[in-house]
């Protein structure tokens, strides 16, 4: 039974005025867009404007205009405080957020889905340590995003001054590069070095401290700065004689595998990938990381590998004769126990990071260069090795894929107790919503479904925490996404764990007029967790349930043995400004969803109740083989005798 | 295990110690000696890093290395690369034994850099084969208190690691 509250009651948002009924969404769109280069070509003419005698803050916030910033994620403090008074006169559009994790992963998400630099402050101390898990978040998954850290007064560093953290140091692992700020005449050509270091080459995040003293000395700024960073020359040509190695390998393969990761999408390669697979005619497995970077309805596609991927894409790359790795980096995740990972294929690697190639698994072809240009140079290459009368017949390696991908699809069980199943609840979603959304999703049992059972097609519509796994990434994250791409429908899909660790961000969302969609798959636990507990820990669940059961005690009522819904996602949804739907019953779960895509001028939560003995299949276990896939529990497929 | 030694080139920043001698325990590599000084270009300073590990796992270390935006260069110097460290040691030499440690500093051509009445001071520099021999021949002396420092070292030959002028190169272009 769906339940609404706050029927028809109006926000004070800052939201973009609806689109007028007379106009197409197409013209608004061109409209919208039309407007916002307008805005960034006099904002970026503006900020160019030389100045003297203004202070560091001012020639912070004219650098971050000057390089085209439109948004920040932040948070005030003590340290930052100068930043902030010419921040407020700023054309950057300021979001305040509840918690700096949040604008970390705001950054991040708005990154992700924008492929344009995210941009999180914080003060000094607590308020930079807040953004350590986002920034390790956004390292892990190359994700550009540039962190603005106010440090104390230069002459109290290392004094352990009030909220002094040493955090370029604390965050040295976890950044592509970090500064401490030590002039504010640096300013300007630390911003220009941040926004290149953290855009360019292999992304990654960057951190800028710059301490209060030097926000307020007094300073000139002119733009553009020199950057002068001897040390960095990324690699983004392929060595022509490399590619020609590979393409040979790739012309001759007779069952190869495009193993397409992450590095795709960053290099928008997406098309070029599109011409390598039909030039081929090879399998496509897209990694978590590079959901949309093939379309899932793609013939070709055997969709996602690794230890929750399809029985066909997993068992692809085992028997592969050829494996050729796009901006993919061999993660346990994806390779299983690695010394029995695809044993018989050899392996053509091409990543922009050279320390990538050969980390886990040997390269017979490695390729360092920027994914685009490299995609497109074994296109030529491929189609060069064609010409010349090299042709490979496939269909003996596409009948036996066929063979796995049909008798092993990707599917689910219906809980026996009734309740509702999270896979469906994900599966319509998906189908309701289509593949024009955005979706990010929190880190645990929703995320592989998310991840399995809904389709997607276009590059930046699946944002996820793969490399961390950083549970609260999903509203901060579809928070920040919505804010780069506000003509599009942004969908969180999290878990009832995951919601709680960042919901606090929805009051962000409802105040700034940010309307994202939360789908909380509630099953009262800690679902991947407890998974793990039923099959490797005898079904003993420490720790892992997120609710109690009522005891039929006064303060629970008539709620003897049911759950008490500690907290209730709905109310907690009005609490916070937005709109609480709750879909109990596989009857309402098109209804509610429809009710949610209906309301566009607030944040709508669903709390979608769902059994908690539902299991993510395929899997590999931990440190498994990948030869030892379970199709579904107790299901280990078979493979025969005489098969490939 | 092998052992290898890197003659890194850094810019010469704050810092830049700590994300080198970082990067290593965090991959998980035991340094084995590190020197850092001045170069001929001011904007730059040297490591000499020496460590011990297998070719692949020192490949990735050096691919890691060169990640760092402070690093300009790595180079894996030869074994017949010119290696050196210097010794400080304090010896007891009562005088009724000291002629038996000067004998022994002339031999490694040592030099007594301080004398007192019970110790003398050494100072020896060379291959850390060399050092150890010295010290072993000294330590049934009595070593009071010795300081060594870490290998420095330099490739054979005419060629440099920076040669003139592309060492430092600015990248102009905006972001």
């Amino acid at each position: 039974m769906s339940t609404t509250s706050s029927a028809g009651r109006t926000l004070a948002t800052t939201a973009p005025a609806t689109t007028p009924q007379t106009t197409s969404p197409t013209e608004a769109a061109a409209q919208a867009t039309a407007g916002v280069e307008a805005t960034e070509r006099s904002v970026a003419a503006a900020a160019h404007r030389p100045a003297t005698g203004i202070t560091g803050a001012q020639s912070l916030v004219r650098s971050l205009e000057a390089v085209g910033v439109d948004v920040v994620f932040g948070l005030p403090g003590g340290a930052i405080l100068p930043l902030y008074d010419p921040l407020f006169d700023s054309t950057v559009r300021h979001v305040l957020v509840r918690h700096e994790q949040g604008a970390g992963h705001a950054a991040t998400g708005y990154a992700q889905a924008t492929g344009r630099v995210g941009v999180c402050l914080a003060t000094s101390g607590p308020g930079a340590t807040n953004l350590v898990t986002p920034l390790a978040d956004a390292y892990m998954d190359s994700v550009p995003v540039v962190a603005i850290t106010g440090q104390v007064a230069s002459g109290s560093i290392g004094t352990d001054a009030f909220q002094e953290a040493d955090i370029r140091g604390i965050t040295m692992p976890i950044t592509k590069h970090s500064f401490l700020v030590t002039s504010a005449d640096e300013i300007p050509q630390r911003i220009a070095e941040a926004f290149h270091l953290a855009s360019t080459g292999r992304p990654g995040p960057v951190l800028v401290d710059v301490p209060k003293d030097v926000l307020q000395a007094t300073t000139d700024f002119s733009w553009p700065p020199r950057i002068d960073l001897p040390g960095y020359k990324p690699n983004t040509r392929p060595h022509g004689k490399q590619v020609r190695e590979a393409a040979a390998l790739i012309a001759r393969a007779q069952q190869p595998v495009l193993y397409v990761g992450g590095g795709v999408l960053k290099a928008h390669a997406s098309a070029e990938l599109a011409e390598l697979a039909e030039l081929t005619g090879a399998p496509v497995v897209t990694t978590l990381m590079a959901r949309g970077a093939f379309p899932d309805s793609h013939p070709q596609h055997l969709g996602m590998p690794g230890m929750h991927g399809t029985v066909a894409a997993v068992t692809a790359l085992q028997k592969a004769d050829l494996l050729i790795a796009l901006g993919a980096r061999f993660d346990d995740r994806v390779t299983g126990d690695l010394a029995s990972f695809a044993p018989d294929a050899a392996v053509v690697h091409a990543d922009i990071d050279p320390a990538e190639i050969g980390k886990n698994r040997r390269a017979d072809v490695p390729i360092v260069g920027d994914a685009k240009a490299t995609i497109a140079e074994l296109v030529t290459a491929v189609r060069a090795e064609q010409a010349a009368g090299t042709t490979v017949d496939l269909d003996p390696w596409w009948a036996q894929l066929e063979d796995w991908r049909q008798r092993y699809p990707l599917g689910y069980d219906w809980p026996e107790d009734g309740s509702l199943s999270p896979q469906y609840v994900i599966e319509r979603l998906g189908r309701l919503v289509g593949p024009d959304a955005i979706y990010a999703s929190g880190v645990g049992q929703h995320q592989m479904w998310a991840a399995q059972f809904i389709d997607y097609e276009k590059p930046g519509t699946w944002l996820n925490s793969g490399g961390l796994g950083t549970m609260g990434y999903a509203v901060p994250a579809a928070m920040g996404a919505k804010m780069g791409c506000p003509d599009t429908t942004v969908w969180a899909i999290d878990g009832d764990g995951c919601f709680q660790m960042t919901n606090q961000e929805l009051a962000t969302c409802a105040i700034e007029g940010i309307p994202v969609k939360i789908a909380v798959i509630n099953n009262g636990n800690l679902g991947m967790v407890r998974q793990w507990q039923t099959l490797f820990y005898e079904g003993r669940y420490s720790n892992t349930r997120l609710q109690e059961r009522g005891t039929g005690g006064p303060a629970d009522g008539d709620r003897a043995g049911r759950p008490v819904r500690i907290p209730d996602f709905v109310a907690l949804a009005e609490a916070l400004g937005c709109v609480g739907l709750r879909c109990e019953s596989r009857d309402d779960v098109d209804a509610v969803i429809e009710k949610a895509m209906a309301i566009t001028d607030a944040p709508v939560v669903i709390d979608f109740i769902v059994g908690s003995d539902a299991q993510v299949w395929p899997m590999v276990a931990a440190g498994a083989s990948n030869d030892a896939i379970m199709a579904a529990r107790n299901l280990r497929p078979v493979f025969g005798e005489g098969q490939i | 295990m092998p052992r290898h030694t890197l003659s890194v080139l850094v810019e010469n920043k704050s810092g830049v110690l700590a994300r080198v001698s970082a990067l290593f325990s965090r991959r998980g590599f035991n340094i084995e000696s590190l020197a850092v000084g001045p170069t001929e270009n001011p904007d730059l300073s040297r490591m000499t890093i020496v460590a011990e590990a297998e070719a692949a796992p020192l490949e990735q270390i050096t691919k890691q290395l060169n990640k760092l935006i402070e690093v300009i260069k790595i180079v894996e110097l030869e074994t017949v690369a010119v290696q050196r460290e210097l010794l400080l040691v304090k010896v007891r030499a009562p005088l009724a034994e000291r002629t038996q440690v000067l004998q022994t500093a002339e031999l490694f051509r040592a030099r007594v850099i301080d004398v007192n009445v019970d110790t003398v001071t050494l100072e020896a520099t060379g291959t850390p084969e060399k050092l150890q021999a010295l010290l072993a021949v000294l330590a049934p002396m009595g070593i009071k208190e010795m300081a060594q420092s870490g290998t420095v070292a330099l490739g054979r030959g005419p060629r440099a690691m920076s040669g003139a002028g592309s060492g430092l190169r600015a990248v102009d272009r905006s972001a």
